[in-house]
């Protein structure tokens, strides 16, 4: 199954326990393993933006963690942390992720990256350990989503 | 967690790979039993199996042509998927829509500080 909100991103489901994220960037590679590994870099631009990033640590070796926080609108705080499994510059970067509040959840996220005439096509494999969680994780997504859209339309209301 | 019945809940209808087949399958068209049969290397009583359990929940349509049935998708069916799906794309797509607006900000900075970098070469030549 695939979907498509902008033939740039594309959501795909190989199997049950899987799903895979691909986007490509007008950007070297080298910059965009820069952007998703290094802090300064990164607090620019994850998380939804209506979300503040609170906390955001990496220690970028394998057996290193890394851990963000991101803060609603009500201040409520969201925390998201992994273990580094393999680190290829600029091509590879494996890790485990989990939601904080959900234990036991964690997924397996590999990101590749490749590079052909100055564009990167970026694609994050996601694999989880059931069915279950990788439902749960897309819906959870649902939530956030919509919150988002919500705040946004409340924020576009005001201005009416 | 007790799970829906595949053939009331379109999601675990499509939980089963040899189900999917045959909806990619039917993208390209009709197809009668025993294209099916053929295309998946499966016994017809399985095909035929999953065919029931897939028009139960309204993912394909069939039709008697002479001795044939033939089944097409109804991509309408897919639709729960979808919404399901569209706010976790969103969140990504937004994400990564982000990424791409810095990453563009990083070039042009990096050009502009190369081209500093040049007009100093320049003066000092």
């Amino acid at each position: 199954m695939l979907s498509n909100l902008d033939a740039t991103l594309a959501l795909t489901f190989p199997s049950d326990r899987e799903l895979v994220i691909t986007r490509t960037f007008a950007a070297p590679r080298h910059l965009v393993f820069a952007a998703i590994t290094q802090p300064h870099h990164v607090r620019q631009w994850y998380g939804p933006c209506v979300m503040t990033m609170t906390v955001c640590e990496i220690d970028l070796r394998v057996g290193g963690r890394w851990r963000y926080v991101l803060q609603t609108p009500d201040g409520s705080e969201h925390a998201f942390s992994g273990e580094y499994l393999e680190i290829a510059p600029p091509e590879r970067l494996v890790c485990t992720e989990g939601y904080e509040a959900i234990p036991g959840a964690e997924y397996v996220a590999t990101v590749t990256l490749e590079e052909q005439d100055g564009m990167t096509t970026f694609t994050n494999h996601l694999q989880y350990k059931s069915k279950e969680h990788r439902d749960g994780h897309v819906g959870s997504g649902m939530e956030t989503g919509m919150r988002e859209t919500y705040t946004r339309l409340d924020a576009l209301l005001a201005t009416l | 967690m007790a799970r829906l019945p595949t053939t009331s809940d379109v999601f675990n209808a499509i939980a089963e790979p040899q189900r999917r087949e045959i909806l990619s399958l039917l993208t390209t068209g009709e197809r009668s039993v025993n294209d099916l049969v053929e295309a998946l290397g499966l016994k017809q009583p399985q095909v035929s199996k999953h065919l029931k359990v897939l028009r139960a929940v309204g993912l394909v349509s069939v039709r008697e042509v002479g001795q044939q049935r033939l089944y097409r998708l109804n991509a309408q069916g897919l639709k729960p998927i979808y919404d399901w799906v569209t706010p976790f794309e969103r969140l990504w797509h937004e994400r990564l829509d982000r990424l791409d607006a810095y990453l563009k900000q990083l070039q042009s900075a990096e050009k502009e500080a190369g081209k500093e970098e040049e007009e100093k070469n320049v003066e000092q030549s």
